[in-house]
């Protein structure tokens, strides 16, 4: 018996896998037909410009890892609220208010010893908090966490710039403060194993941090009883009820479990020394919206979204390098979109895959 | 009275995309089908409509080229949602995967076009549109005043698509069968309804009014076209749901949005709140936040359909 199951498993993570990989080569193929449409000189340069771009220095695969980190915990946020049965779209406003968290921490209180650990803490309770709200509202009033999540991030993104204005404002850049020096992350010596002779990637300790909380919540939503009333509340509410779980409670902890992944993510970014602020700008965080794809891409598996993350950054950087073939960055997007399209059939080979197993 | 007639005019401009875009989503979420895509159906909507505008208002009179915009822009709509209809129909794949894939590559695929056409991402545009007052009507005192000056045809061709929509919605077999789907799919079918293929409608339909939503927000907003819609298409869904999936309620939710927006957008230029000292982001907020409590004391009867989401299987019936 426990043999079986433990084939059936592995049988069924090898088609999620493989659904996966048929929908990456699906989408590489698409946006290669996009750039011989457009310009078919090009293209092959181009191309392969995207596939070994992201391999090509010690900088960009620095970069690699730098781009990757955020994502990744938006990603966390975005799998861990499906897995208990919510729509977590509201990582961009719990992203960006975690991030504004984390700066006015790092500039005001550098007095603090490893200040970056308490700009995380920061980050973490507030975007904790801003999850809370959808879940309370979800809970208490019966509101659609998809719709009171995009209230949030709108909501958010002007408060923070509201907020910005009063408190770390740089008024020359029209964006946040630069944080105290030991308000960033630090580097463990991966400025100079990530560089390309004097350039510097900003590749930072971030990284172990979002792999960190993805082994974290893998273990909470597998290994643990809490996690699995939180699943149990995402199949089935009225069972789980029946079963004498508090469904009003593991509703609200889950969005504030997102949440705080997502606001750390957001400290993440701009924790890393690369002299990025928060622009003062109406446009919400795109990272957060990022976390979707991300999350889609690794079927909400969350040591899946450690590579998914690492895989859509490696992708954005070899967009980069592909500007060299004066292609626009955006044919990344266009890809990604399509691997995501072609992600949402794959669930269903997987099931057909795992299905003619089963019968076998 | 200046300030009322300014501000009705303001809010039409905000309200009347909403009320296109939520009624698109309410033919697809009332067969069955979430819509999620409706921002970058409205993007794609926008960017060929404006393309077309840009490139042929030189030689289109007037009017006429923005017509012949929002019959495109619609068509474009039309087309992009068959991706969507696909996956969440034919597939039965989660329907927030395929949405969320054309939200990703409708704003990427706009810039990109642009950039390889005109190396630029910005489409700019003239705006010729606006009517300074409606013939005969435009000259009735208040009314005339509120309703007819400073206006654009694409508002009242949004209001013909509320009448339309209430009328198709509930006076038509059509309407009743769509429905029915979106209740009860497998109680549909028993009768002889083919509910793949109503879906499949209740999704295009959404399709050509979100494309055409996306050109009608853009045209009295801005004077170019900037690969976005800024967020109107999730606060159309968010209309949607604050307006219970009914035509009418829709209505009141659009103009109830689209009021505070427009007072957020224009306080400056009203005395009276200009003097208060609210800081402008605060107004910013206004519109979600308002809505996020108005939801709270609504929502506990919700009455979202049924199947909604559920991708229908012949075989589970």
């Amino acid at each position: 018996m426990g043999n079986k199951l433990k084939s059936f498993l592995a049988m069924n993570n090898q088609a999620s896998l493989v659904a996966s990989l048929m929908a990456i080569v699906a989408g590489l193929a698409a946006g290669f037909l996009v750039l011989l449409a457009s310009n078919p000189g090009q293209a092959l340069g181009g191309f392969s410009a995207i596939i070994g771009g992201g391999f090509e220095n010690g900088k960009s695969l620095g970069q690699v890892l730098y781009f990757a980190t955020p994502i990744i915990m938006t990603g966390l946020s975005v799998a861990f609220a499906s897995r208990t049965g919510l729509f977590n779209i509201g990582a961009s406003g719990q992203f960006i208010v975690g991030a504004y968290a984390a700066i006015v921490v790092g500039v005001k209180c550098s007095f603090l010893p490893a200040t970056w650990v308490f700009c995380l803490l920061a980050a973490m309770v507030a975007g904790a908090l801003w999850g809370s709200i959808p879940g309370l509202l979800k809970a208490y009033f019966n509101v659609n966490e998809v719709i009171s999540c995009i209230m949030m991030n709108y909501i958010g993104m002007y408060l923070v710039n509201y907020a910005i204005t009063l408190t770390v404002f740089d008024s020359l850049k029209n964006q946040s403060m630069r944080v105290a020096n030991s308000a960033n992350m630090p580097k463990l010596g991966m400025d100079l194993l990530f560089r390309d002779g004097a350039s510097v990637s900003s590749a930072n300790s971030g990284i172990f941090v979002a792999i960190l909380f993805a082994v974290v919540i893998y273990i909470l939503l597998e290994k643990t009883k809490f996690g699995f009333e939180l699943k149990a509340c995402g199949f089935n509410r009225e069972a789980a009820r029946y079963a004498g779980i508090n469904e009003k409670t593991s509703i609200v902890m889950s969005m504030i479990i997102a949440g705080a992944l997502a606001g750390v993510g957001g400290a993440l970014l701009y924790l890393a020394g690369s002299g990025k602020g928060i622009d003062v700008v109406d446009v919400l965080a795109a990272e957060g919206f990022n976390g979707i794809p991300v999350a889609l891409l690794a079927l909400n598996n969350p040591i899946g979204v450690i590579f998914a993350g690492l895989f859509v950054s490696y992708l954005t950087v070899g967009g980069f390098n592909m500007q060299l073939y004066s292609f626009a960055p955006q044919v990344i997007e266009i890809i990604i979109a399509i691997i995501i399209y072609f992600s949402a059939f794959a669930l269903v080979f997987k099931g057909l895959i795992s299905k003619g197993a089963g019968k076998k | 009275m200046s300030i009322l007639y300014f501000l009705v005019q303001q809010t039409m401009f905000f309200s009347i995309p909403l009320l296109i875009v939520a009624l698109g989503g309410m033919f697809s979420e009332r067969g069955g089908v979430i819509n999620i895509a409706l921002e970058g159906i409205m993007i794609m909507g926008a960017f060929t409509g404006i393309l077309f505008i840009n490139v042929f208002q030189a030689s289109i009179p007037g009017q006429w080229s923005l017509v012949i915009a929002a019959v495109i822009s619609a068509a474009t709509g039309l087309v992009v949602s068959l991706a969507h209809a696909y996956a969440s129909i034919n597939m039965k794949a989660d329907q927030v995967i395929s949405g969320t894939a054309i939200n990703m590559f409708a704003p990427a695929f706009a810039i990109y076009v642009a950039r390889m056409l005109r190396t630029v991402q910005q489409i700019p545009f003239v705006n010729t549109f606006r009517i300074e007052s409606v013939p005969v009507l435009g000259s009735i005192p208040f009314i005339g005043d509120l309703f007819f000056k400073n206006t654009y045809i694409t508002t009242y061709l949004g209001l013909l698509i509320l009448v339309g929509s209430w009328f198709v919605m509930y006076r038509t077999k059509f309407g009743l069968r769509l429905r029915a789907c979106g209740e009860h799919p497998q109680s549909a079918d028993s009768v002889g309804i083919n509910v793949y293929r109503m879906r499949y409608a209740g999704v295009m339909i959404s399709g050509a009014l979100a494309g055409l939503g996306g050109l009608v927000f853009v045209i009295p907003t801005s004077t170019n076209f900037n690969a976005t819609v800024s967020g109107y298409g999730f606060l159309a869904l968010a209309v949607l749901i604050f307006g219970q999936w009914k035509p009418g309620k829709i209505l009141g939710a659009a103009f109830f949005f689209g009021l505070l927006k427009a007072t957020a957008s224009s306080y400056s230029g009203i005395d009276f709140l200009r003097n208060i000292p609210i800081p402008s982001n605060v107004y910013k907020m206004m519109p979600y936040i308002v809505t996020l409590i108005v939801l709270a004391f609504t929502s506990k009867r919700s009455q979202a359909p049924k199947a909604e989401g559920i991708p229908y299987d012949k075989g589970g019936r």
